[in-house]
């Protein structure tokens, strides 16, 4: 049995413009063996879980920075829902008070990584959240 | 000189020989000793360092050509710097009682943080402002809001900079309009618009439309500035979001310069002299942890600045200075022990201060978890008073001038910069070279190798990677009043219904019909703004004229 690569999709939703987190994970995932897809900037939460369909991948890491994760995660999770791809593994980045962290495990985002997160225990959480 | 440089030179060589002895019995500590930038760094600078350079052409005096040790004569002896406080959160109402209270605190000058929306040149209502509301600043919509933001603020005694720039030339006009109604001619008002687009596409990402229309929106506004409105700067040329985006110091420092040579041709090419505008031009840099490398860049930026303005044919003194505001680094606070960015803080401010900064902001110790609370923004003020009043800094021009240390690192900046200016001409020029993706490559470089050398220790951050205790911060946050978006949409629908609808879409049309032709687009957007089109619906006409820029995306 050949062992396919993790794909991840790194997601900016809303406005947000700050792209720092979200570059560094993506580079660090690939080398870390993933397969990475960026969004690039500014994507509504449908675009995002189009993509995520288009490209199959197995977890989408939103990264925010804004203050609005509250409402574009959520989004995010209803629109996963909607299509019926609620095995993807959600996670979260950015600039999110530790009092979020609760009500965004409670819509399914599994973790939050904070500022400070070493890259290694992201490209660990993943490996060993998602089973292949 | 020569003689004594020779009589160092051996004196040196027995120093060596002492200090290799030394090293035998202990050796040094095993880390690396660079810049921030990767500078490598000696033991220790001496004259043998700075021989090459001469005084009166690479330093000078304050006040004087190139610059290097200050722009103006007497420094903070005659005038503190400008404490300016980045300040911006929901509800125009909310955010004009945070400026009150900063001001009744010693705040000299104000500093507008807008919201996503606002920053995208999108009303409150747009399907894309959604959940972003007053989130990371304050909700503009129309003069309206303006109009409130500004209330009881006298415009013609407090300056005031905005930190905008796809709609820099409309947040202006509202704000020129408010002045206007207040009572205050437009050219009484000063203040700065950030309306750096360059670096938005390079680091920022708030842009809206693309290269060539945004260029052109910013030289309209250049000449209207000097022509109407001669107190205010109409652009700061920024480096301190490049720096944020992960760039090294060098590299902010290099991108910056070669934006603000980019926007200083491309008026010229327009026909305007570059005397009548240059002087309206003004910087703002970042301030990052390295304590010496961050001065350094500052006397750099001077020099070069001053350097390469003349060679551009700049003959007014004013068109040579630099002028910047300074920002501590958002990018070195710390969500874990957030107490400690005070410490942080205050570092990174007085290396501004010795570097010789026209204004500054400090940060507040909470802004790796939220927007800042009252007590931390008072404390952040308060860090500049103590650096002003009680530390003696300010007693001295350029005090550190003249450090073998300072001087070698300084002129390693200019020659970092230089190197750097090469590269971008070969790439045929700064737009070219962000179409190629170049700076977005080089910056995403730096920021990756910044965190694996946090990864590996290779570099040290206080209390993350050493030192970091096992428990959550416990300090107050700001929230955002829910409330507030349900009422600013309220006064948004009641506006579009309550003005002169007919008026209103008049100016509009003429702003159209002006921004298909090649009219300076100011008097039009004033007269839009005035008549109170929104801020989207301005935006709108434009977005329909000029498209709307896509970043190729790169990481």
């Amino acid at each position: 049995m050949t062992k396919k690569n993790i794909r991840v999709l790194v997601a900016k939703p809303g406005l947000d413009g700050h792209d720092r987190g979200a570059k560094v994970v993506s580079r660090a995932l690939r080398d870390a063996g993933m397969e990475v897809i960026y969004t690039g900037l500014h994507q509504t939460p449908e675009q995002i879980v189009e993509t995520a369909l288009q490209e199959d991948v197995d977890v989408i890491g939103l990264s925010l920075l804004s203050g609005a994760h509250l409402t574009l995660f959520q989004d995010v999770m209803a629109h996963l829902k909607k299509r019926g791809m609620e095995h993807i593994l959600v996670t979260g980045g950015g600039i999110i008070p530790q009092e979020d962290f609760d009500e965004l495990k409670k819509i399914g985002i599994t973790h939050v990584f904070g500022p400070g997160t070493p890259i290694n225990t992201i490209v660990e959480y993943i490996q060993v959240s998602v089973k292949k | 000189m020569k003689e004594e440089i020779a009589h160092i030179q051996k004196e040196r060589k027995k120093w060596d020989i002492q200090v290799q002895d030394s090293l035998q019995r202990k050796s040094e500590r095993n880390r690396k000793f660079t810049t921030l930038s990767d500078i490598p760094l000696c033991r220790l600078y001496t004259p043998l360092d700075t021989q090459d350079m001469d005084y009166l052409t690479d330093l000078g005096f304050p006040g004087t050509e190139p610059y290097t040790r200050g722009i103006h004569p007497t420094m903070y002896r005659a005038r503190l710097w400008t404490m300016r406080q980045f300040a911006g959160f929901g509800t125009a109402e909310e955010t004009n009682q945070r400026y009150k209270y900063l001001l009744s605190h010693g705040e000299t000058g104000l500093s507008v943080a807008f919201d996503y929306p606002t920053l995208y040149g999108y009303d409150t209502d747009h399907p894309l402002a959604k959940g972003e509301f007053g989130k990371c600043g304050v909700a503009i919509s129309s003069l309206q809001d303006m109009e409130i933001l500004m209330d009881g603020i006298p415009l013609d005694q407090i300056t005031t900079s905005m930190t905008i720039n796809g709609p820099a030339a409309i947040l202006w006009a509202m704000y020129i309009a408010t002045a206007e109604k207040q009572g205050i001619p437009k050219d009484q008002i000063g203040g700065t618009i950030q309306n750096d687009i360059l670096k938005e596409y390079i680091a920022q990402k708030s842009f809206i439309f693309p290269p060539t229309p945004s260029m052109r929106l910013i030289i309209d506004t250049f000449e209207y500035g000097f022509k109407h409105v001669p107190q205010w700067n109409t652009i700061s040329i920024s480096g301190y979001h490049i720096r944020e985006a992960g760039s090294t110091a060098v590299q902010e420092l290099a991108f910056t310069l070669a934006d603000g040579l980019a926007y200083v041709r491309a008026a010229m090419d327009r026909g305007l002299a570059i005397d009548d505008f240059a002087y309206r031009l003004s910087f703002f840099f970042n301030s990052h942890n390295d304590f010496f490398e961050e001065i350094a860049k500052f006397r750099a930026a001077r020099r070069i600045w001053a350097r390469e303005m003349k060679k551009l044919g700049a003959q007014k003194s004013r068109s040579l200075w630099m002028r910047f505001h300074t920002q501590t680094a958002g990018c070195t606070l710390t969500a874990q022990q957030p107490e400690n960015n005070i410490v942080r803080v205050a570092l990174q401010g007085l290396a501004a201060v010795l570097g010789g900064t026209q204004s500054l902001h400090t940060n507040s110790m909470d802004e790796a978890l939220a927007l800042p609370s009252k007590k931390a923004v008072r404390i952040a003020l308060r860090t500049q008073q103590i650096i002003a009043e009680e530390t003696g800094v300010t007693h001295t021009i350029d005090p550190l001038g003249g450090s073998y240390y300072l001087e070698w690192l300084t002129n390693q900046m200019e020659e970092e910069t230089y190197r750097y200016f090469e590269k971008i001409e070969t790439l045929g020029g700064v737009i070219p070279a962000i179409e190629k993706g170049f700076f977005q490559k080089e910056i995403a470089k730096s920021a990756y190798l910044y965190q694996k050398e946090i990864d590996a220790k290779q570099r040290i951050v206080i209390g993350v990677n050493e030192h970091a205790l096992d428990e959550p911060p416990a300090i107050p946050l700001l929230k955002i009043d829910a409330k507030g978006e349900k009422r600013h949409l309220a006064r948004l629908t009641k506006l579009r219904e309550t003005r002169h609808k007919d008026k209103t879409d008049k100016t509009l049309v003429s702003l159209q019909r002006a921004a298909k032709g090649n009219e300076n687009l100011m008097p039009y957007i004033l007269a839009s703004v005035h008549a109170y089109a929104t801020l989207g619906e301005i935006c709108d006409v434009l977005r329909n004229v000029f498209g709307e820029y896509k970043e190729p995306i790169i990481y």
